[in-house]
């Protein structure tokens, strides 16, 4: 209210379906709410459950165990020379984050419906926070996995410096599917139907339970067309030494992230107005 | 530039009618994004397409233009549908216009709801920060409020205890508490005041007037008139869309009252389809009728009134029931009547038992001589197992009562203030008197002075 006559703000409404991709300077506005959604989807998660956050150890702890037992024991699949279970497990990670964000994103816009037609705030925040707040897993099921590397007497190189990089490239990659799911979500309630599958069928698209590189050489550069290759193997060779890395097929992978992110950006912006009337 | 905090030129908003078709929109979604570089040679045949869908639109807001200045109150009055939930709608970008423009000056806090976001499993005070910011309050501020906040609710004991164990009342109380307390330069209300309870209801109304004093643009939705009236200066009148009054507020509501207020004597929706409810009742029809059975607006004060409710059962074994809130014209509750037995005078066997499919009709008798003279409106509910509302209308139907003498006095003033009786309600009651004992009065007076 003390604000002089210059400074105060004006806004204008008008039916505008201008193309944008991010709001900067609209988001930092919002910051305080973004931090608020976050905080809210962590403390909620595992309310009234006995085990609490153990789930976010258990979780992935059961499917390495799955997987080594399955995979690595009875089918007795290559791991690239690390042993299976840290080979898994490492996997799982990012993977865990991807599949949460799957699920979480997807939803995100069609459970606040509350929020949705009642207040206005960037749409966008819905879905990025209910995926951020899947990092609290990430960072729990991450030291289990230092244990995990310590237990096996496997000493990381100097590549782990990268994986902050990757750790973004996972961000990113479960947030461009998370938008594109939750604006499609808004209009057709067939998204979630299709999640459990989807879910499903990517996790064996993806180099978890096998190492990429039994993918035949010439199919490399089309498997890679999946992202979550692309942050895998990013996190194999960074944490275990392995090979990939900044190698030509990542560069695919993040090349479609971008272009996936991008066009769910756009997309989610032009779509933003009228989610309060079809959500 | 002027001072307006808030300026609406000719906004329009358009809503689809009917049933969404999630298959023929994603044919259009394909098909949109595949023509999409040949869309300049299309754009004739496009622009005739939606020519011929235009029967399906309805337009909620039409060529709406206002001007509001800084620090002025505003009242939005109108009937359902009006399109005054829309407006607010509009103005706090939830949704976007069909056409025209509006610009506002200043932080805008939008409330068309209270408690937005509350989640159960959290703690009241978590719950206060959350709804705060989603409000548009920030971490400071909240802090800076909190202890006045939690003072407002009155739910202090309660704070630090999960939302789900609060009984609706005290979810309601934090809820306006936070709302309450948002400082932003431009304030949307929509209809949060009918809250809570009458004394709830009173402290919400002494903050609202104190928001008024602070030079602070408020636009606020309500159908209780005497609200309107004793907070905002100014109002204006939306009906189908269309801004029709704009004025002081006494002679808004004055004129929208006598205009035949807010509805007609009776409603109907012809075709099940597009009538109000859900997936297991419709509404068919509301009427106000005379015990003569005459329709109309007016009716006599010293006939039975009868309240007609039709509706159809769509889902076999729906338990439906119905019931309704009467109102005077000023908005305020006169009272609330369902079916259900132990309520009911009569007996109705149908009272939330399974319905097999069809049209039923409920009638409510409201005795003559009870109610008062003037302008009444119904707000009807149509529900499921008296759990869950399939419909709510307010204001759908509306009558006047007329005087026809039948408790006429003379200019006593004791009962009645220019002729009208004073109260709410206006019954015949049975009085009657008889002398206890035989004394002298003036002895008595005596007695007492000296003892």
């Amino acid at each position: 209210m003390e604000t002089s006559e210059q400074n105060t703000p004006t806004m204008v409404i008008r039916p505008s379906s201008r193309w944008r991709i991010l709001p900067v300077v609209e988001l930092w506005r919002y910051k305080e709410l973004f931090y608020f959604l976050v905080w809210r989807d962590i403390k909620v998660r595992y309310k009234q459950t006995v085990f609490g956050a153990s789930w976010a150890v258990f979780k992935p702890v059961m499917t390495m165990i799955l997987f080594s037992i399955i995979f690595g024991r009875l089918a007795d699949l290559p791991s690239d020379g690390v042993p299976y279970p840290v080979f898994t497990f490492t996997a799982l990670l990012p993977w865990q984050l991807f599949s949460l964000a799957l699920n979480t994103s997807s939803e995100s816009l069609v459970n606040s419906r509350g929020m949705l037609t009642k207040v206005y705030f960037p749409r966008v925040i819905m879905p990025t926070a209910s995926l951020l707040a899947g990092l609290v897993d990430f960072g729990i099921a991450f030291v289990v996995l230092l244990v995990l590397m310590a237990w096996f007497g496997i000493i990381p190189t100097l590549a782990i410096v990268t994986l902050p990089l990757f750790l973004i490239f996972a961000i990113a990659t479960a947030l461009s599917v998370g938008l594109w799911l939750s604006v499609l979500n808004v209009r057709f309630r067939d998204v979630k139907q299709l999640i459990p599958f989807l879910t499903q069928f990517w996790l064996f698209a993806t180099p978890i339970a096998y190492s990429s590189s039994l993918v035949p050489e010439k199919w490399r550069f089309v498997y890679a067309l999946n992202p979550m290759t692309g942050v895998v193997d990013g996190f194999r060779w960074a944490l275990l030494g392995t090979e990939g890395g900044f190698g030509p097929h990542v560069a695919v992978s993040a090349v479609v992230v971008v272009v996936l992110l991008v066009g769910g950006l756009a997309y989610f912006h032009k779509m933003e107005k009228s989610f309060a009337d079809l959500v | 530039m002027s001072d307006a905090a808030i300026s609406i030129e000719g906004m329009s908003k358009r809503y689809r009618l009917g049933q969404f078709d999630p298959l023929k929109d994603l044919r259009d979604v394909i098909s949109g994004v595949l023509t999409a570089p040949f869309r300049r040679f299309r754009s004739k045949e496009r622009r005739a397409q939606s020519h011929a869908k235009e029967g399906e639109f309805l337009w909620a807001l039409k060529d709406v233009t206002c001007e509001i200045n800084q620090g002025e109150v505003v009242g939005v009055i109108g009937r359902n549908g009006a399109g005054k939930t829309t407006l607010l709608k509009v103005l706090s970008r939830i949704t976007s216009p069909t056409e025209g423009q509006a610009s506002i000056r200043g932080r805008v806090g939008s409330l068309l709801e209270v408690g937005t976001g509350f989640h159960q499993d959290l703690t009241g005070r978590e719950n206060v920060y959350l709804n705060g910011a989603i409000l548009g309050m920030t971490r400071g501020e909240i802090n800076r409020k909190f202890d006045e906040i939690v003072d407002f609710s009155g739910v202090e004991r309660f704070i630090d205890t999960p939302m789900k164990r609060y009984s609706t009342g005290m979810n309601t109380r934090l809820a306006f508490a936070v709302a309450a307390h948002l400082e932003t330069e431009v304030l949307l209300v929509d209809e949060v005041l009918a809250v809570g309870d009458y004394e709830f209801q009173r402290k919400c109304l002494g903050k609202m007037e104190e928001v008024g004093r602070q030079g602070r643009t408020v636009l606020l939705v309500s159908h209780n008139m005497a609200s309107i009236l004793n907070l905002c200066p100014r109002s204006i009148v939306l009906e189908g869309g269309q801004l029709t009054m704009d004025g002081p507020s006494g002679e808004v509501i004055e004129s929208y009252i006598s205009s035949g207020g807010s509805a007609e004597a009776q409603a109907n929706w012809p075709d099940p389809e597009s009538a109000p409810g859900g997936n297991l009742a419709r509404l068919k029809s509301v009427r106000v009728l005379s015990e003569d059975g005459t329709s109309g607006s007016d009716l006599d004060i010293q006939k039975d009134i009868l309240i007609e409710i039709e509706y159809w059962c769509v889902k076999e074994g729906a338990q439906i029931v119905t019931a309704f809130h009467l109102e005077d014209q000023m908005g305020t509750r006169v009272l609330a009547s369902s079916a259900m037995p132990s309520a009911n005078l009569a007996d109705d066997h149908w009272w939330n038992q399974p319905h097999p499919v069809g049209l039923y009709k409920s009638v409510c008798r409201i005795p003559a001589n009870f109610l008062n003279e003037g302008g009444y409106q119904l707000n009807v509910l149509l529900g499921n197992n008296v759990s869950s509302v399939e419909a709510r209308l307010d204001q759908v139907v509306a009558f006047h009562l007329f005087e026809t003498g039948g408790m006429r006095l003379e200019r006593s003033g004791m009962v009645e203030i220019g002729g009208k009786w004073i109260g709410v309600v206006r019954p015949k009651l049975a009085w009657q008197t008889e002398q206890i004992e035989e004394s002298n009065a003036r002895d008595q007076s005596h007695l007492d002075a000296s003892g």
